[in-house]
């Protein structure tokens, strides 16, 4: 499977379509889209939960679930609250350990690794509550991000020549971070607290400094929640471009419509167990669902 | 019209300069040493007893600015809530004085134990190591813990290591021959001076004696001028060390790797999530912290000639704390603020301050709180004031709580408590505009605004 490289983010930067492209998307543009993924039929499975078991206590958070996330695709996982999405999110992560079952990213078994390796192979998350550092800058947020950085060893920090090299690195990650706000339109605030910015610049500041740990799979946990109408349809716009260019999105959400309306894939969750999965338009008809949002009982 | 507007810009260049935190650290470092040079010409100071104070000044207000920076790495910076700071200074000079002190290899009279012999600055070193060692043993299982049961553990630590101090049974014994031992109660004779074995390490040493004795008869300082110089030359040095504090700190708060500690500081899963192994950063972080204090414990106890165990209580953690929250954590500049504030107005201020009252005005000594306060049922409050002034060495820990819940109310974050020290090694201004000229960031800014507000 391919990498996303520094130059697609740039490509990204230049045909930086303008916002009201995607503000005037229509229905149909996103069923072409669905038939578009259809088609397509990529072979790639980035990600692979199988069997994915999490009892906290006496509690079953998560039972058995498993699902397949196809690359390059916008998959949403909804469920009622307590339906176990966010649990499942946090083991795919390494912020839980899972009490059984397997996590496979990439064909590699990372099931139970700390969250910092996970997210250094390319599979990152954003936090359902916008985590921001809220006593930096947006831009030292946005530095903070990218791998390797050679100043983050302490030596080579502190020591007179050595940190010249350091500076230089520094240069370039700045560039690609003014670009990465300039694609997210929040190149104003860079000078800014991060505790000072609106929920939804929150948001998107989370995602921009997620790209810069050039991930190939994001998972986003309810990136819409708190997120005015407008700064809504420019988060969706960029998540489309993203998935354009070769990203892979499973998105937690609430909001049933804008699944059904963004996803080619859609996993529903209830009571820790996945439900069933499958497009929209099927999930939409499936009568299991349909009880399982109207608080009725499976089985 | 030309010359208001030349008067504007000097303004504007003042407020400019004004606002560049070594500047402000500058004016109040010397601010604190004219209202010292003042007070000891309102006491009619010979010129030896106002030398003596302005180097005893320097001494805590460098101390005290260093333990601060070393704190604000672990507490401004990375969140470390450290409350066993004493700990590492009593391991730091203890290793010292065991490495460095005189050896003997019969055994000592009661009450005395010997050391290594080693040279000073391999005690130096040593002690230094001892203690950053000290820190990452306690670093490995207590990190994973959450801030206040770290802080339990840090403290708790600190009398560990004090009842270590205090322990009979390691009062003395035989190591490789030499007669070696933490000396119990009693403590250890720190038989080098300091001073003398840094000008003995350049062979300065006769030549120094030398010209303290002519300087000193030149100024007309008395007779036996070389403590005063002694004094002197070890401020100095401490300053130096201080110097030396504040680059390195700043430059691992300036930098990457200082960056990840900040982002630590504000949200550690947040930045495990972004691929940083936060345990890493925060044992060096802590490591780096405990060896600082190690040396300044060095640094505090080396000059004083001995050390006893009850030296270590937890008061100086306390006092180290205080010196962090009046400079504001998480600013470096404004921990050297904190310290130099900490030593002169509350630690050596209230000494100096009723020195100045006592020796300004006739006083009959009061002797008795009854004596003190029954007088003022006939409206005279003077053997009360009398009193306190004369019991201000107790009463400045009041004052020192009185300060602490001041700050608590009104300014939390301190004198520089902005954390505006930018966590890069380069600025993080707008970058070269591609379009030529160089708008500044606020106008592009309000552009964008303009085009995403519609």
């Amino acid at each position: 499977m391919s990498t996303v490289s520094d130059t697609e983010v740039d490509d990204v930067v230049d045909t930086n379509a303008p916002a009201e492209d995607v503000e005037i998307e229509e229905p149909e543009a996103q069923d072409s889209d669905v038939e578009r993924a259809a088609k397509h039929t990529p072979s790639a499975i980035p990600l692979r939960v199988e069997g994915l078991r999490k009892e906290f206590g006496g509690i079953v958070a998560v039972d058995e679930a498993s699902f397949e996330i196809t690359e390059g695709t916008l998959t949403g996982l909804i469920g009622p609250n307590g339906a176990g999405k966010s649990t499942t999110f946090n083991c795919i992560t390494g912020v839980h350990e899972p009490t059984a079952g397997q996590v496979q990213f990439n064909g590699e078994d990372i099931t139970g690794l700390s969250p910092d390796r996970i997210a250094n192979r390319g599979l990152v998350r954003t936090f359902q509550i916008a985590r921001e550092l809220e006593e930096m800058t947006v831009m030292e947020n946005m530095m903070l991000a990218p791998k390797g950085q050679r100043g983050e060893s302490l030596w080579r920090s502190v020591l007179p020549f050595v940190r010249r090299s350091v500076s230089e690195q520094e240069e370039e990650i700045l560039e690609r971070c003014w670009e990465m706000l300039e694609f997210f339109e929040i190149d104003h605030l860079a000078d800014e607290y991060a505790g000072n910015l609106s929920g939804g610049q929150r948001k998107l500041l989370e995602l921009a400094r997620a790209l810069l740990t050039e991930p190939t799979v994001l998972l986003l946990d309810e990136p819409f929640a708190g997120v005015n109408p407008s700064l809504e349809e420019r988060l969706l716009g960029h998540i489309h471009d993203l998935r354009d260019d070769g990203y892979t999105f499973l998105i937690v959400e609430h909001d049933m419509d804008l699944i059904m309306q963004n996803c080619e894939r859609v996993i529903v969750m209830h009571q820790g167990r996945v439900l069933t999965e499958g497009p929209p338009a099927e999930i939409k008809r499936n009568e299991d669902v349909i009880e399982a949002y109207l608080g009725g009982e499976v089985e | 019209m030309s010359g208001a507007e030349q008067s504007a810009d000097d303004r504007g260049t003042l407020a400019a300069v004004w606002e560049q935190d070594a500047v402000k650290l500058t004016a109040l470092v010397s601010g604190l040493f004219a209202a010292y040079v003042v007070g000891g010409l309102l006491l009619s100071y010979g010129l030896r007893q106002q030398l003596n104070e302005l180097a005893q000044l320097s001494f805590f207000i460098a101390v005290f600015a260093m333990l601060a920076l070393a704190l604000n790495l672990h507490w401004g910076y990375t969140g470390l809530f450290n409350i066993g700071v004493i700990g590492f200074m009593g391991i730091g000079i203890y290793t010292t004085a065991i490495l460095s002190k005189g050896a003997t290899l019969t055994e000592p009279a009661a009450g005395t134990t010997g050391g290594f012999g080693l040279p000073l600055w391999i005690g130096i070193i040593g002690g230094v190591v001892a203690a950053g060692l000290f820190g990452g043993l306690v670093a490995l299982p207590a990190l994973r813990l959450r801030a206040d049961y770290f802080a339990i553990v840090t403290v708790g630590l600190s009398e560990v290591v004090r009842f270590t101090l205090l322990e009979q049974s390691l009062q003395q014994g035989q190591v490789l021959g030499y007669w070696v031992g933490l000396g119990g109660g009693s403590g250890l004779l720190l038989d080098f001076d300091p001073v003398d074995r840094l000008l003995g390490a350049f062979g300065l040493l006769e030549s120094y004696t030398r010209f303290s004795e002519r300087t000193g008869e030149a100024i007309g300082i008395g007779s036996n001028p070389k403590p005063v110089f002694d004094g002197i030359l070890y401020g100095l040095v401490l300053l130096v060390f201080l110097v030396g504090f504040y680059v390195l700190l700043t430059r691992v708060g300036s930098s990457p790797y200082g960056r990840v500690l900040k982002a630590i500081r504000e949200d550690e899963d947040a930045t495990k999530a972004l691929g940083k192994d936060t345990d890493r950063f925060k044992i060096k972080a802590f490591v780096i912290g405990c060896a600082l204090m190690g040396l300044g414990g060095i640094l505090l106890y080396a000059s004083q000639g001995a050390i006893t165990p009850n030296a270590f209580r937890p008061r100086i953690t306390f006092f180290v704390w205080i010196a962090l929250i009046i400079g504001g954590a998480g600013s470096n500049t404004g921990s050297v603020m904190g310290g130099a504030i900490f030593a002169a107005v509350l630690y050596q201020g209230p000494i100096f301050f009723s020195n100045v009252i006592e020796g300004s005005f006739e006083i009959d000594a009061v002797n008795t709180f009854a004596q003190a306060v029954g007088p003022l049922a006939a409206a005279d409050p003077v053997p009360l004031l009398a009193y306190t002034v004369d019991n201000i060495g107790q009463l400045r820990f009041v004052i020192m709580g009185l300060v602490l819940i001041y700050l608590m109310h009104n300014r939390p974050e301190g004198i520089l408590g902005h954390r505006k020290e930018t966590a890069s090694t380069i600025p993080l201004g707008r970058r070269r505009a591609k379009t030529g000229g160089s708008p500044p960031a606020t106008d592009g800014g309000e552009e964008n605004r303009g085009v995403d507000g519609e």
